[in-house]
């Protein structure tokens, strides 16, 4: 029996390649999401320019922040 | 491989494992519970999410129950293969070798794990990896082969998610997070001695110290009404907290006095008429405790939407 005869088997493997490829892009797809996600809820946050700004200083009375 | 090898495999017919098997290792039916209750536990929380954030979250808290169900079947393949219930799961009809169920729960277990607290929070992520241990160590491996009470104590693995759910909000519990929790616990208990009444002989023979067969039928239904009364307190004190409203108090009221009525019947029958009517009352007690809780966990995601409204 040459190799190239689909038999069940073949279906079962290829069924179990398929649904692990699947898993990955989906797992792909969810961390993406999930960095835009992030990166968007941490809109607010500021990277270290080395400049005095005032949304950097502590909440006090002389700042009246 | 030669193709006379790969020929003599295939005809031979020594079993390859589809993507099924690996999902059935799962346990669907019982990641599906656990997406539902984490999800109210989610949403019913006083604090906002994105809605990638709360998927997410919600997806690896399904796949840590998965996780743990792999674990599960790994380790219990010896008494799963004598019950009826469970002879037909994928490694104990030898469709998955046991060893790669235990491979797949523990990585999925740490990719759950880690998934989780990158996504909310490592407090949630704690919670959740002490669940699979509880489930698949304390319940598994210990509890549910050394005592009776296996199903009190390890209903604590079944009972944590709405609990995970509100911590990945949060970050936190709450009196409203501890009670979702007490919910399912004190159910699980009246839930599964209800299927053990009717499902006789297989924990019997499993030899698995299911408390009808320590400490008989008659013992168990006592204790199906007695987890059933303490487990309205809990039911009802959940409606008076900030995650409940009138809906869920009303479901609560109905579903407890139904609950109770059953606990009740079937406290009062013995062995002789329950087997005259093949279990009808326990059966039915059994499948009306499944919508018991999936209407509790219901009633307060409508309350939740009629705050938004």
């Amino acid at each position: 029996m040459p190799l190239a005869e689909t038999h069940e088997i073949h279906k079962r493997r290829f069924g179990r390649n398929l649904g692990t490829a699947l898993c990955l892009v989906g797992f792909c797809a969810v961390v993406f999401g999930l960095t835009i996600a992030k990166v968007r809820e941490g809109g607010l946050l500021e990277a270290n320019d080395h400049q005095p700004r005032a949304s950097v200083l502590p909440i006090t009375e002389e700042t009246g922040q | 491989m030669s193709d006379a090898t790969a020929n003599t495999q295939v005809q031979t017919g020594s079993y390859e494992p589809g993507f099924g098997d690996y999902v059935l290792l799962l346990k669907p039916r019982v990641m599906s519970l656990v997406v539902f209750t984490a999800l109210v536990g989610l949403l019913v929380a006083p604090v906002g999410v994105s809605p990638m954030v709360g998927f997410t979250a919600i997806l690896f808290i399904a796949l840590g129950a998965g996780a743990s169900g792999a674990l599960n079947m790994w380790y219990d393949a010896d008494i799963d293969a004598v019950m009826k219930r469970t002879a037909k799961r994928p490694v104990p009809a030898g469709k998955v070798p046991a060893g790669e169920a235990l491979t797949l729960g523990l990585w999925l277990s740490a990719l759950s794990v880690v998934m989780l607290g990158l996504a909310t929070n490592w407090f949630a992520a704690g919670l959740l990896a002490f669940t699979i241990f509880f489930y698949a160590v304390i319940y598994t491996m210990w509890l549910k082969r050394s005592t009776p009470w296996n199903i009190v104590i390890g209903g604590a693995a079944g009972a944590f998610p709405p609990m995970i759910g509100w911590a990945a909000v949060t970050g936190d519990v709450s009196l409203a997070s501890i009670l979702m929790f007490g919910l399912t616990f004190m159910w699980t208990p009246p839930h599964f001695w209800a299927l053990a009444l009717f499902m006789k002989s297989d924990y019997h023979e499993a030899d698995v110290p299911m408390l009808t067969v320590t400490h008989g039928r008659k013992e168990t239904r006592r204790q199906v009404l007695i987890y059933t009364v303490l487990l309205a307190p809990v039911a009802l004190g959940l409606a008076f907290t900030e995650v409940a409203g009138p809906v869920y108090l009303a479901a609560a009221i109905v579903l407890n006095a139904i609950f109770l009525k059953g606990a009740w019947d079937i406290w009062r029958r013995d062995e002789a008429v329950a087997e005259a009517d093949n279990y009808a009352v326990e059966k039915k007690v059994f499948k009306f405790s499944l919508l018991y809780l999936f209407l509790h966990f219901g009633a307060l995601l409508v309350d939740a939407i009629w705050r938004l409204i």
